[in-house]
């Protein structure tokens, strides 16, 4: 009969959340526990350098195309060696959403995401972050990657004599 | 009947009484209400605000009397400001006549636990809880904003609806204990509380006085996710605290009427009256959270259906059920 299954129905229910007062909740409370974040956590946001020491970034503006919040913005430099770099670097993370498609679009691997979600501020104007603040001694996630060793050889190297570089080829000699 | 000093003093200290427990015990409520639904939602519910959260309640007062009282243009201002009070006034006045304890001597006078032993205090009970319905209806009439009035217009003919079967799930309490004095209806339970004998009509009035508290699943006037909070969409500050006190004030007094008419009042072995009556009157509040942590709320339809069609109906029949039963056991 269909009366004393809804009666069922509803002892049933009475009985999960009844059940649940004496389970433990699931909160963790914030101040006093944190939690900690994955590696791969998207919050502040740093620009890394490369194993010697240098900038990474080349102020390509990808980043800042990319951003759906228009919270990067940043002004390119040319050194004499004919590497790039920015002259000013700017995030407002006041805007910023992390979505992390700057870190993504970055050819360098300059722009990387950290776990440290820990950012908020009540002055405004403290979020807005210089290139100072940005930029770490480090080359976050990616170790080893040096751009000018590999995409950017023919900028402060003349090509073909670099390692893991073989000599380019004469297309018209590879005919068969 | 004369007043003598004793009398009028004794009589103040069981009205300061009843204020002090009845509103404490209505912002705890708030606080237990939101602890117990935590734990069922897996939560931890208010612990900042003093030892696990115990001030939370105090907290709340400050905050809802530092708030702006704000009056909509629009408002018909007199009906608007008193409407929160004429929520709340009848549903603390309806304690008058609950009995919380036994009677006890004191300077050789006899003392009554009840503020007033009415030889209608049941009906005393049913009007005040009409009188309530206008706190609701002008509430919302006197916002004139939409959600307002739809969750008045709601309220009244819930509050309507249910306040009958309300009325007659208590008449066959009334035939078994011949009175419709509230003292004399506990002590015809001092063997067996009438839940035994009358579990239906209690099952009815216990579904009425959750209608009658706007309470879930029968919170059809306050619906929040349609109507914005309802009738009480417009009020701010302190005059929104008393709709809302006023409802958990509503559950203390309806949980003790529900304790005085079938769970045989303050009755009880071993421990003293009172405490007695504040159990039973706290499972009742309890069960109330329980309900709200666990069902959804009704259709607008469904809720009419149930009132008039099942409850009603019951009703009724129970009361002739009753006096079949009364007439063959005389």
């Amino acid at each position: 009969m269909s009366l004393f299954k809804d009666i069922k129905a509803l002892l049933l229910g009475f009985w999960t959340t009844g059940k649940h007062i004496f389970l433990r909740p699931l909160t963790i409370e914030y101040p006093e526990q944190k939690r900690t974040p994955f590696p791969r956590y998207r919050a502040r946001i740093v620009l890394t350098r490369d194993p010697d020491g240098g900038e990474r970034c080349v102020a390509c503006y990808l980043c800042s195309a990319v951003c759906p919040a228009g919270c990067i913005s940043m002004q390119a430099a040319g050194q004499a060696d004919g590497r790039r770099y920015a002259a000013w670097f700017r995030i407002n993370f006041s805007r910023c959403i992390f979505c992390g498609f700057c870190a993504e679009a970055c050819p360098t691997m300059a722009i990387q995401m950290t776990p440290d979600y820990e950012i908020c501020n009540r002055k405004i104007m403290e979020l807005v972050y210089e290139k100072e603040e940005l930029l770490i001694d480090g080359c976050g996630k990616e170790p080893e990657y040096n751009f000018y060793r590999h995409s950017g050889i023919g900028i402060v190297n003349p090509r073909g004599g670099n390692v893991d570089e073989e000599p380019p080829v004469d297309v018209r000699r590879l005919v068969p | 009947m004369r007043f003598t000093t004793i009398d009028i003093l004794l009589l103040l200290v069981k009205l300061l009484l009843i204020y002090a427990v009845v509103l404490t015990g209505a912002a705890y409520l708030v606080f237990a209400e939101r602890k117990i639904l935590a734990w069922m939602q897996d939560r931890k519910g208010p612990n900042r605000v003093g030892p696990f959260g115990l001030l939370q309640p105090l907290a709340d007062l400050i905050k809802m009397l530092t708030k702006e009282d704000l009056l909509p243009v629009a408002a018909d201002k007199w009906l608007y400001l008193l409407a929160p009070a004429m929520a709340s006034i009848p549903a603390i006045m309806t304690f008058a006549v609950i009995p919380f304890g036994a009677p006890f001597t004191l300077f050789g006078q006899t003392v009554t636990m009840q503020v007033s032993d009415l030889n209608i205090g049941m009906l005393f009970f049913m009007a005040l809880s009409s009188i309530a319905v206008y706190g609701v209806a002008l509430g919302g009439w006197a916002s004139n904003s939409k959600y307002a009035l739809l969750g008045s217009i709601r309220g009244l003919a819930q509050l309507i609806s249910y306040e009958l079967s309300m009325g007659l799930s208590l008449v066959p309490v009334v035939m078994l204990s011949r009175s419709f004095r509230l003292s004399e209806i506990v002590n015809a339970q001092a063997d067996l509380p009438f839940i035994v004998f009358q579990p239906l009509a209690f099952a009815i009035f216990f579904i009425s006085i959750v209608a009658e508290c706007k309470r879930v699943p029968f919170d059809l006037p306050e619906a929040e996710g349609e109507l914005v909070a309802g009738f009480h969409t417009e009020y701010s500050g302190m005059r929104f605290g008393l709709f809302f006190v006023g409802e958990y004030i509503n559950i203390i007094v309806l949980g003790g009427l529900a304790t005085t008419f079938f769970l045989g009042g303050w009755h009880g072995p071993l421990l003293p009256p009172p405490v007695w009556f504040a159990v039973k009157v706290l499972a009742f509040a309890f069960v109330f959270i329980w309900i709200r942590g666990t069902l959804p709320r009704l259709r607008y339809d469904q809720l009419m259906h149930f009132g008039w069609k099942v409850l009603t109906p019951l009703a009724l029949l129970n009361i002739v059920v009753t006096g079949w039963w009364l007439i063959l056991n005389k």
